[in-house]
């Protein structure tokens, strides 16, 4: 990384694409949307973290978790907490037995406010164990099971059972989480009406604004030196400790900060859609996340994006005209994925597409050597 | 927590529970063995196990009541056909799944796992689509229905006794066939060394597809045998495939006697723990400790010892 500085971090192209990115959600989208809509898209953004999370993790790490639903829960679970704190103050739940705690802990009889909310009425808090609470969770996990050197389809059947525990968990413990029906009537940010109008256009753009900061974070993974040693890793881990490397400390890391980038989202995700539920916890939205990624490309930051967008925009579109074929188009995209494109829409621009562009950018300058770098031919 | 129970109920209560919890080993070992089968021989992740699992009580439902339409003097014996039927369309879903899905995928587990979760959605679908969203259930005959009465607190229902001769017989089927017939000899060699096993003359794409289809099959007869005990929906294979893949994991993937332990203990430490807490507090900590020892102990129960 320091010995080519900038250029190397964001090469040319890397430049484009995101600028691109940038052009589409920052102005195409809030231009062409109502709020309807661009709320909606904000509300798929937030999945575009978790997928951020799985690029790196599974397609530059090889470690496939199935359980990122966790994490993403886990930090909209922590904002929630916190709002629903703010919304249940003691005057607007007078007609409650317990005014003060929210209204689903006073249905299930409960008298006081468990310690374990207490801290939430911080938002400095809330703000902190938003990361702190899932990184901490995945680094525990990671540790357990990297350090005795566990991986692959182990790794992804253990955090499937880890996704559905906490399910399970959330919706058994009702009176402590609100159950199946999650976290809902949030109203304000102190102070802060976040259902309006006005409130939604500015999430979306923070939301933008935090996604394009985690992919910086994620494409400086990507180009330095950790982000070689990922890829060596996935494709020959005992050469790389043999060389001397503490491998399950790199996959912890990476671990983590997918938790981290999928515990943001599921924070913004609370924040924009009003809510947070068991139901974005589970098996089926863990997996569901990890074919945002795929078809966006597991190797593409950019391409987890788009993939994202694309497969939520299918799935809203579909759903609304025939519900019945939604299932059966899902299924036949995992295996289609798998089968014929395994690099996702990415791989599709990589083959097609960059060639020309290449050219393109080539010949408005003075021609000179393209940089190849083998390692990365294939992002 | 006991205070309130005299001994004679507390000893009731755990024969009872610990009943139940047989019955849930028996579901638990069918779905496992087949799946050991397919994950612990060939390290296939099969997500659609579950769903050809519903396939066989979806088939057992239809031969049910194809026999009370038709055959009303033979509704005694319907479910023998049933699960014979039930196995040779999953054997033979499985063989095509293997042809058209998973032989292209052995290098590459992780995406079997996608793309047979891509396979479970449209099977669950399909489901839908043909029998509707709601569960159904068949009627059993009525020697299957009724309990025995051990004592005068402790009654022992007879489908439930069925059910666990059937696993018994099919456990002891499957570990014959592994342990003692060519064909398991062939499958233990493609497993050991794809190579070598190709070099002396065995055909191991047949003996891939022979394998899983094989897997599939039992997984048809668990869902038949699952039908005498609960009725059956679209999505109730996606609520046993965690368990079972944790089943297998915990015993160590590639022993039988393993899967069919962690069965064993899953089940009776669940059905024992539930009387006492809640149905969900239960799983949660079963399926905790189960974490909690597959990560002190990542290679299950009883492990192969081998170096990797």
């Amino acid at each position: 990384m320091s010995y080519h500085g900038f250029k190397s971090y964001l090469p040319q192209q890397d430049l484009l694409g995101f600028a691109l990115l940038a052009i589409l959600l920052l102005v195409i989208f809030p231009l062409s949307m109502d709020i309807f809509r661009l709320n909606l898209v904000g509300k798929y953004l937030t999945y575009a973290f978790v997928a951020l999370g799985l690029v790196l993790c599974w397609g530059y790490g090889g470690i496939l978790s199935l359980g990122q639903g966790v994490f993403f829960g886990l930090g909209g679970y922590c904002m929630a907490m916190f709002l629903k704190l703010e919304a249940s103050n003691p005057e607007a739940t007078k007609i409650q037995s317990t005014p003060g705690i929210p209204d689903f802990m006073d249905w299930n009889q409960l008298t006081e406010l468990p310690f374990f909310w207490q801290p939430f009425h911080s938002l400095t808090f809330t703000l902190i164990a938003v990361i702190v609470v899932p990184s901490i969770f995945a680094y525990f996990i990671g540790v357990a099971m990297f350090k005795r050197r566990v991986g692959g389809v182990y790794f992804a059947i253990i955090t499937q059972a880890l996704a559905a525990i906490l399910t399970i968990l959330i919706i058994g413990q009702q009176g402590y989480t609100g159950g199946v029906n999650g976290i809902t009537d949030l109203r304000t940010l102190k102070g802060w009406d976040i259902r309006s109008d006005e409130a939604k256009y500015i999430l979306y753009f923070v939301n933008v604004a935090i996604l394009f900061l985690c992919l910086f974070a994620a494409q400086y993974v990507r180009k330095s030196k950790l982000g070689r040693l990922l890829v060596a890793m996935r494709e020959r881990e005992d050469r790389v400790r043999f060389s001397g490397y503490d491998v399950s400390n790199f996959k912890i890391f990476v671990f983590c900060l997918g938790a981290a980038f999928s515990a943001i989202g599921g924070a913004m995700f609370t924040l924009q859609v009003g809510f947070m539920s068991p139901s974005f916890v589970g098996i089926v939205p863990s997996i569901e996340m990890v074919i945002f990624c795929a078809v966006g490309g597991r190797l593409s930051l950019l391409g987890a994006v788009y993939g994202t967008l694309l497969v939520n925009w299918a799935k809203t579109s579909f759903s609304e005209s025939f519900p019945e074929l939604w299932l059966l188009a899902m299924g036949g995209l995992f295996i289609a994925v798998v089968l014929a494109f395994p690099n996702g829409l990415a791989g599709l621009y990589q083959t097609w597409v960059a060639p020309r562009v290449d050219k393109w950018l080539a010949n408005l300058k003075t021609p000179r050597p393209l940089t190849t770098n083998p390692l990365e031919s294939r992002s | 927590m006991f205070a309130d129970y005299s001994m004679a109920e507390l000893t009731s209560i755990f024969a009872m529970q610990a009943f139940a919890g047989l019955i849930l080993f028996s579901v638990f070992v069918l779905m496992a063995l087949g799946l050991a089968i397919i994950f612990g021989q060939m390290g296939v992740i099969n997500m659609a196990h579950g769903e050809f699992m519903i396939l066989g009580a979806y088939i057992t439902y239809l031969t049910s009541h194809i026999f009370s339409e038709y055959a009303q003097n033979l509704f005694d014996i319907y479910f023998f056909v049933a699960m014979i039927l039930a196995f040779i369309v999953t054997f033979a879903l499985g063989a095509l799944v293997e042809w058209g899905l998973i032989r292209h995928l052995y290098k590459r587990p992780l995406d079997t796992l996608l793309a047979t979760w891509g396979l479970s959605l449209i099977l669950q679908q399909i489901y839908r689509s043909v029998f509707g969203a709601r569960e159904v259930g068949v009627t059993l005959p009525d020697w299957l229905m009724g309990s025995v009465a051990l004592s005068e607190s402790i009654e022992i229902p007879i489908n439930g006794l069925f059910v666990m001769g059937l696993t018994l017989i099919i456990a002891v089927g499957v570990a014959l066939m592994m342990y003692r017939s060519r064909w398991g000899c062939q499958v233990r060699a493609v497993v050991q060394n794809r190579t070598m096993a190709g070099a002396v003359g065995i055909n191991t794409e047949k003996v891939d597809r022979m394998t899983f289809a094989l897997g599939c099959g039992i997984a048809g007869i668990a869902g038949s045998a699952f039908t005498m005990i609960g009725s059956t929906g679209p999505t109730s294979g996606q609520l046993y495939i965690v368990d079972t893949f944790l089943v297998v994991v915990f015993g160590g993937a590639s022993s039988l006697l393993g899967t069919i332990a962690s069965a064993f203990t899953i089940s009776q430490a669940q059905s024992t723990m539930e009387f006492f807490l809640s149905g969900s507090m239960a799983k949660v900590l079963t399926l905790l400790v189960v974490v909690g020892i597959l990560m002190l102990r990542p290679q299950g129960l009883f492990a192969l010892k081998i170096r990797r």
